[in-house]
């Protein structure tokens, strides 16, 4: 016999279960992509097409009950399908009707649903969790060009105005040797170079003007002019000095750099307490001492925000200084060049080229930053 | 007493603090000696110099008359003789250093390498019984594990003279029980010469030797008081009439030292 209390449970006898209850979302999403693929019926769009749809709608809505998984799995894949159909239709123009839009709407509704359901998943498991936030953005992302494709294809929108993303990926591997140049050109000489040059030397005028409250005071303004200056300026400038080819570039990079890096590597080494001083103090440290041990330590979260930034600016910099004067080969180039010979995707192919190359090196400091400023109150608690 | 046995020697001490409203007189006239192996309290209310006193001490302040030795010396020679380890209100450990590697920093900068470092840091990790935490950082740890562990840091340079500076201040009575019980093992064990600073009465008759008790405006000493408790004592110690006795004392001093006035 259990002790009384042991198997005691604290719910009142008379209350059920808790109920299942919808998201607010889900109340709205599935009903409408079903109504939407009824329309679509109404509107002598595909019926079978439509119907089927419907149903995966009206399934979902009680799989969901069951299970966000399986109903997540259900909405993903009917949607995933939907596209595939939708896509091959919208290059017949008699197909593309009102009906076949709202079977646009009904499809996209689904997928939304379907990220609205993995988002809701709660699971404790770290990996899934990754999975998790890795998917729920990717989703988002494929159905952005998903639509973007059916809208270009669908509407016959000219290639100069946009191409689809079909057109661009066509375009991207069938010159995958000039992107590579240009990439080489670009990002791997001039931004690379500029970044690393004006990063460090901001990062080193910093230290030596920290013990001369004259030159801080000086110098700062005069940074705050030179982040002030428009880079279409200056470029024209950095390639009278310094030539054509990539060294111009990084020139311009240089600038953008530097005065971010040296005013936040000065804030970050004022960033260390009094108490903090006062200990190292009794510890008889020297200025270089507590240089290293304490204050570019502390200094650290603001050096990264710098690099952060940084990086951003240095993708732009080299871009538009190429605008101004450049050998035939670099990304900034061909965007110019195929904008005038209205090679349009080729543009939105180097567009990509950049959009990946800043993202990854964005990434690759953010990651930097969570390693080593890993004490930070800021990446502790996520 | 003979002069080896002054640790710290204060002779009509003043010090002003210039503002915009005119200089502010911290402290006048301290006259105070200190012998080696005292555990001496400085008691009074907020604004009565007691930190600054301790500060003036440990060279983080200048006087600006009287004279004070530390060990025979200035404080700043005895300061870069690293002749007092100093605890602090906050922590203050490097979030980006583990325990082990916040003791280890004063014995870094000292220029010891190796095993010398690694000894020391797990023996004073030990005298605050926190050995097992050593490769924890410090957000990981409570407050009070944390304020062990700057004692720890304080007391790695190995220094005759500790200066606390209201150490147990922000953390709630029955962690500041604990470590006042802990401290004072500690004081036993290793027979150094404590200055604590505190505002707290009980805390103040419980760990001292010596009580100086201080008034503000401008900040002086009111009175010393020689404890006659046991050295040997434990918490149950605040329930005896010698306890209650001095307990009176101090509080009549601050009385008299108008350091109630405003209370009131």
């Amino acid at each position: 016999m259990s002790k009384p209390g042991e198997s005691m449970t604290y719910r009142h006898p008379g209350t059920p279960a808790r109920r299942f209850t919808y998201r607010p979302m889900e109340r709205v999403l599935l009903p409408g992509a079903s109504a939407f693929a009824i329309g679509g019926v109404l509107l002598h769009a595909s019926p079978w097409f439509g119907l089927g749809l419907a149903l995966a709608a009206f399934v979902a809505m009680w799989l969901l009950t069951q299970s966000r998984l399986s109903a997540a799995l259900i909405t993903g894949y009917v949607s995933a399908g939907a596209a595939w159909y939708l896509v091959a239709q919208a290059d017949q123009p008699e197909l593309v009707t009102a009906g076949f839009w709202c079977h646009v709407i009904a499809a996209w509704l689904l997928a939304w649903a379907c990220v609205e359901q993995l988002a809701a998943i709660a699971t404790q498991s770290r990996l899934y969790q990754w999975i998790l936030g890795v998917l729920i953005p990717v989703l988002f992302g494929v159905w952005l060009l998903i639509l973007w494709e059916l809208v270009t294809r669908g509407l016959e929108v000219p290639q100069v105005l946009l191409p689809s993303p079909s057109q661009i990926a066509q375009r991207f591997t069938s010159s995958t040797h000039i992107l590579w140049a240009d990439f080489r050109q670009t990002f791997l000489k001039a931004v690379l170079i500029g970044y690393t040059i004006g990063c460090a030397t901001g990062f080193v005028v910093a230290i030596l003007i920290d013990r001369s409250p004259f030159l801080q005071r000086g110098l700062l303004p005069i940074g705050n002019l030179v982040s002030a200056l428009p880079i279409v300026g200056v470029a024209p400038i950095m390639v009278m000095w310094f030539g054509f080819d990539w060294p111009s570039k990084a020139a311009v990079v240089i600038i953008m750099t530097f005065f971010p890096m040296l005013v936040n590597t000065v804030a970050g080494l004022g960033a260390a307490q009094a108490m903090q001083h006062d200990l190292m103090k009794t510890y008889a440290a020297s200025y270089w001492q507590s240089l290293f041990k304490l204050r570019i330590p502390e200094a650290m979260p603001f050096i990264f925000n710098a690099l952060k930034i940084n990086s951003t600016l240095a993708m732009i910099g080299a871009i538009v200084a190429e605008f101004f004067g450049t050998p035939t080969v670099g990304m900034g180039f061909r965007i110019s060049t195929e904008v005038g010979r209205m090679n349009v995707d080729m543009v939105w192919a180097e567009i990509a080229v950049a959009a990946m190359a800043g993202s990854l090196f964005y990434g690759a400091i953010a990651l930097l930053e969570r390693v080593v400023t890993f004490w930070h109150p800021s990446v502790r608690s996520s | 007493m003979t002069v080896a046995d002054t640790v710290i020697d204060i002779e009509r001490l003043s010090l002003t603090f210039p503002s915009s409203d005119g200089d502010v007189l911290a402290l006048q006239d301290i006259d105070l000696t200190i012998r080696r192996g005292d555990f001496v309290s400085f008691i009074g209310p907020s604004g009565c110099g007691k930190t600054t006193l301790l500060r003036v001490i440990a060279d983080l302040e200048r006087a600006t008359a009287g004279t004070i030795l530390v060990n025979g010396i200035t404080p700043k020679q005895a300061r870069l003789a690293r002749a007092y380890g100093y605890v602090f209100q906050a922590a203050a450990l490097y979030p980006w250093r583990t325990i082990a590697g916040n003791v280890a920093l004063p014995l870094e900068i000292m220029g010891l390498k190796g095993e010398a470092v690694r000894s020391r840091v797990g023996k004073n990790l030990e005298l605050v019984n926190l050995a097992g935490f050593e490769n924890k950082y410090p957000w990981q740890l409570s407050g009070g594990m944390q304020q062990r562990a700057s004692i720890a840091r304080a007391l790695a340079v190995e220094p005759d003279l500790l200066l606390m500076d209201e150490p147990f201040g922000a953390l709630d009575e029955i962690v500041r029980d604990h470590l006042n019980e802990q401290l004072l093992q500690l004081w036993a064990k290793t027979h150094k010469t404590v200055v604590f600073v505190t505002h707290s009465i009980p805390e103040a008759v419980y760990l001292s030797s010596r009580i100086v008790v201080m008034s503000p405006r401008p900040g002086r000493i009111h009175d010393i008081i020689d404890s006659d408790l046991p050295r040997e004592r434990d918490l149950s110690i605040r329930e005896t009439q010698a306890f209650l006795q001095l307990a009176h004392r101090i509080r009549a001093g601050l009385r008299a030292g108008h350091s109630y006035d405003e209370l009131a």
